[in-house]
C-alpha cells in the first residue's frame, strides 16, 4: 500500500534495527504477554470459569434439585424446552430491543450531529447533559419515569386532553412504556460512539460534495452516513445487547404481559431455583446475541472495523 | 453497489485493517480453540453437584459466647426502632449491649428473600460461616432453611421469654412444630389494600379480581403463598392445608384475571407508592406497608377479607457455623420482653408477636395499642392462617405453575 510510504517512522525492517543484547531481545518477545496478563487472568478468572461452569450447570439433569443436588446427565433436552416454555419471552426481549435501538438511532443521530458539527463552544456542555443522567443510578432513573408516566400524572392527562389517549388509557405498565424506558436508559450508549465518529468528520468533504452539486439529502446519503457507519454500528450493538439483556425496565414499567428474557432467567435463578433451565436460557440467549451480531456486522459492511 | 468508492484510509488505520484482515484466519482458530476448550471443561466440571441438604446436627461450630460477646444480626432496613435524634442509635438494641456487655453488629443487609437466599447459599450448602449469628427470614425461607439441615436448633432454657409470652397463633407451626428454629421477629398479614380516594371499598378477593371499576389497577403480591393463600381461601379452601386440585383451582382463577387484565402487575413492597398516588386502587398488599400508608392518608385501608387471609413472619433464627448460639439467644429472649417489643412495635408498625406488649404499648401511645394491624384483636386472627409447610417437590411445582402464570 502506497499510503504506508509517507509515514517517516521506520516500520520496522531487520535492516532498519540496530542489533540488541539477547536479553534485551527476549525481554521485548514477553513483553507483550506480560501486558496482556493481568486482562487475561481477569477475563480467565471472570468470564471462562463462569462460562464453563454456566455450560456445564445447563446440562445437568433436570429432575434435580438444590436438596438433592444435581446430576451431570448432557441434557441437552433442556434447550429445546426452555426454548419451547419461554419463547415468547425471547421474541419480546428482541423486539422490544430493535423497537428501542431504532428509536435511539433516531434520537440519537441527530443529536451526536448537532453536538459534534453544530454546537460550537456549547460542545462540552451539551455532552455533559448527555452523560450526566448515567450519574444517577439506573434504578432511580427508571422509577422517575414511573413517576413521569403515572396514571395521574401530567404527560397522560396532557395525552388524554389531546385525545391521543382514550379517557381510561395509560403509558404505564404499557409496552410503550418499557419501550420508551429501554430507549432512555441506554440512549448515553448510542450517541456517545456516533458523537465520537462525527466529531472526526471532515467538513471539507461534505463542502465538497455541495460544490458538486450534490443536494443536502444526497451529501448526507453519499457521504456523512458512510463515514459515520463505524460510528453507527459501535452505537447500535452498544445499545442493543444491554437492552435486550435488561429485565429492570420490563419490571418497574411494563406488567407480566411485558416481561422480556431477562425477568425469566432472573426468576428461574432466584427464585424457581431451576438451575438448569436459568443456565440453558442464558446460554441461548447469548447464542441468539452473538448471531444477530455476527449478521448485523456482516451486513453493515463494516467488519474491517469491529 | 454495495462497495461504495471509499476514502483511502489513514495510514494508521489501513495498517490496523490490514492486520484485521490478515488475522481473521485466526480468529477463526480461536473460536475453534475456545470452543474445545470450553467442551474440555464442561467435561471436567462435569460431575455435577452434591445435595445441599446437611445432616441434624453435622455442620455446627463450638459456642465460643462465652468468651466472645459479640453477635452479628441480619435484618431488613428500617425493621427496629431508630433514637428521633439520632438515626444511627437504636434504643432497644443499645439497652441490650448494657444489659448484656453483648456487642451487636447490626446489618440491614436482607432486602428479598430469594436474593440473600442466593447470597448465602453457597456457604450454608457448603458448611461454611456466612459471618452471621442472626439472620431474619420470612417464613418459606425458613422452612426451606430448616428442610435444608442449615439452622441450629435453639436451646429453649435460654428463652424463658419466647417460651412464655409468643402469640398462640404463633406457636406450633407446620414447618417448625416444636418451635425450635424460629422465634418470630415480626409478623404480618397479606390481605387487601384499597386507597378510598379514589376507589369504593373493596370487601372481597372475588371483588379484586372481578369487579370492572378496577380493571388494570389491581395488584397481587408476587410472594406465591401470600396471593395463592388468599385465593385458596376465597374459594373456601384451607391454606394450612389443601391438594393439587385446589391450587390449580386457584391459580385458574387467577390466571383469568391476568388474561383479562384486571391485575396490573406483580409486586413485592413497590406496590406502596402506587398505591399512595392511585395509579393502582386497590390490591393484594402486606398490613404494615398500608399501617404506614394510612399515617398520611387515612383513606388508605387494609381489609382482612371474611374469606380469611395469610398470616406471616420473619423470623430468628442462627445458621449453621454461627459461633455465638447463646449470645443470639439472649438476644431474641430480650425482643420478647413486652416492654422491649411494645417499643419496637411503636416504630415498625407491623404485628407484633409478643404477648402483652399491648399493655405495654398503651403506655406508650394509646393510639397505637388500639391499631388492630400491630396488636390484632381475636376476630381478626380467627381469620388468619399460615401457609402450609412445603415439601421440595412441592415447592417447585407450585413456583413453576405460580410463576408462570405472573408471566416469568
Amino acid at each position: 500500500m502506497s499510503v504506508l510510504s509517507h509515514v517517516g517512522a521506520p516500520v520496522g525492517g531487520p535492516k532498519d534495527t540496530v542489533r540488541e543484547p539477547v536479553a534485551g531481545q527476549r525481554r521485548r518477545r514477553l513483553l507483550p504477554y506480560l501486558l496482556l496478563l493481568p486482562g487475561a487472568l481477569w477475563l480467565a478468572l471472570f468470564f471462562a470459569v463462569p462460562a464453563v461452569q454456566l455450560a456445564a450447570t445447563s446440562l445437568y439433569d433436570p429432575a434435580g434439585s438444590l436438596d438433592l443436588g444435581y446430576a451431570m446427565t448432557w441434557a441437552f433436552g433442556n434447550y429445546p424446552d426452555a426454548l419451547a416454555a419461554y419463547w415468547p419471552q425471547f421474541a419480546r426481549s428482541f423486539a422490544y430491543a430493535g423497537i428501542a435501538t431504532v428509536l435511539a438511532v433516531l434520537l440519537g443521530y441527530p443529536l451526536a450531529y448537532a453536538i459534534a458539527q453544530k454546537a460550537g463552544r456549547w460542545k462540552n456542555l451539551m455532552l455533559v447533559c448527555v452523560v450526566a443522567p448515567m450519574f444517577t443510578s439506573f434504578l432511580l432513573r427508571t422509577l422517575a419515569w414511573k413517576t413521569i408516566l403515572s396514571d395521574n400524572g401530567w404527560l397522560v392527562g396532557l395525552l388524554r386532553d389531546l385525545h391521543l389517549l382514550a379517557p381510561d388509557g395509560r403509558l404505564l405498565a404499557t409496552p410503550a412504556a418499557v419501550v420508551l424506558g429501554l430507549t432512555y436508559n441506554f440512549l448515553p450508549f448510542m450517541v456517545l460512539p456516533l458523537y465520537a465518529n462525527l466529531e472526526r468528520l471532515d467538513y471539507r468533504l461534505l463542502e465538497a460534495a455541495s460544490d458538486l452539486y450534490a443536494s443536502p439529502v444526497r451529501v448526507f446519503r453519499r457521504v456523512t452516513l458512510p463515514l459515520s457507519m463505524p460510528g453507527l454500528v459501535a452505537g447500535t450493538l452498544l445499545f442493543f445487547i444491554p437492552a435486550s439483556g435488561d429485565y429492570i425496565n420490563a419490571e418497574l414499567l411494563g406488567t407480566p404481559n411485558e416481561y422480556m428474557i431477562g425477568n425469566v432467567i432472573d426468576s428461574a435463578f432466584l427464585v424457581r431455583l431451576d438451575y438448569p433451565q436459568a443456565a440453558a436460557l442464558s446460554f441461548l440467549f447469548m447464542a441468539v446475541i452473538l448471531a444477530i451480531v455476527f449478521v448485523y456486522v456482516r451486513r453493515a459492511g463494516t467488519d474491517e472495523v469491529v | 453497489m454495495r462497495k461504495r468508492p471509499r476514502l483511502s484510509p489513514s495510514p494508521e488505520t489501513a495498517a490496523v485493517l490490514g492486520l484485521a484482515r490478515a488475522s481473521r484466519r485466526a480468529v477463526m482458530r480461536g473460536i475453534l480453540a475456545s470452543g474445545a476448550l470450553l467442551g474440555a471443561g464442561v467435561t471436567l466440571a462435569g460431575c455435577g453437584t452434591a445435595g445441599a441438604r446437611k445432616a441434624e446436627g453435622s455442620c455446627v461450630s463450638d459456642d465460643l459466647s462465652a468468651g466472645e460477646k459479640t453477635i452479628n444480626f441480619s435484618n431488613w432496613p428500617q425493621y427496629i426502632d431508630v433514637d428521633e435524634k439520632d438515626e444511627s442509635k437504636r434504643p432497644t438494641l443499645l439497652a441490650f449491649q448494657q444489659q448484656t456487655g453483648i456487642q451487636v453488629t447490626y446489618n440491614e443487609d436482607i432486602n428479598d428473600n430469594n436474593e440473600f437466599f442466593g447470597k448465602v447459599r453457597n456457604q450454608l450448602a457448603g458448611c461454611q460461616p456466612t459471618g452471621r449469628d442472626i439472620m431474619v427470614l420470612t417464613d418459606w425461607l425458613a422452612a426451606r432453611m430448616i428442610r435444608l439441615g442449615w439452622l441450629q436448633k435453639l436451646d429453649k432454657t435460654n428463652l424463658p421469654n419466647v417460651e412464655a409470652k409468643r402469640l398462640l397463633s404463633l406457636r406450633a407451626r407446620s414447618f417448625d412444630t416444636n418451635d425450635e428454629y424460629g422465634v418470630p421477629w415480626q409478623s404480618g398479614i397479606a390481605g387487601i389494600a384499597f386507597n378510598g380516594t379514589v376507589a369504593k371499598d373493596v370487601r372481597t378477593v372475588d371483588e379484586l379480581l372481578t369487579r370492572p371499576d378496577l380493571k388494570g389497577k389491581v395488584t397481587a403480591l408476587s410472594e406465591m403463598r401470600d396471593t395463592m393463600g388468599l385465593l385458596l381461601q376465597s374459594n373456601g379452601h384451607d391454606p394450612t392445608k389443601f391438594t393439587d386440585a385446589q391450587f390449580d383451582d386457584a391459580l385458574e382463577k387467577l390466571r383469568k384475571a391476568v388474561a383479562g387484565g384486571q391485575i396490573r402487575r406483580f409486586t413485592g413492597n413497590d406496590y406502596a407508592p402506587e398505591l399512595a398516588k392511585g395509579d393502582i386502587v386497590a390490591c393484594i398488599g402486606w398490613s404494615g406497608d398500608v399501617v404506614q400508608l394510612a399515617a398520611d392518608n387515612p383513606k388508605i385501608q387494609f381489609v382482612v377479607p371474611e374469606s380469611g387471609a395469610i398470616m406471616f413472619s420473619d423470623n430468628m433464627v442462627v445458621p449453621n457455623r454461627s459461633s455465638h448460639k447463646s449470645n443470639a439467644e439472649k438476644l431474641m429472649n430480650h425482643y420478647y420482653d413486652p416492654k422491649v417489643a411494645a417499643e419496637v412495635a411503636a416504630y415498625v408498625n407491623y404485628i407484633c408477636p409478643v404477648e402483652g406488649a399491648q399493655a405495654e404499648a398503651e403506655k406508650i401511645d394509646p393510639e397505637l395499642a388500639k391499631n388492630p394491624l400491630i396488636f390484632p384483636d381475636h376476630t381478626i386472627l380467627a381469620r388468619t392462617k399460615v401457609f402450609m409447610a412445603l415439601d421440595e417437590a412441592q415447592e417447585r411445582s407450585y413456583e413453576q405453575k405460580f410463576q408462570q402464570v405472573i408471566g416469568a
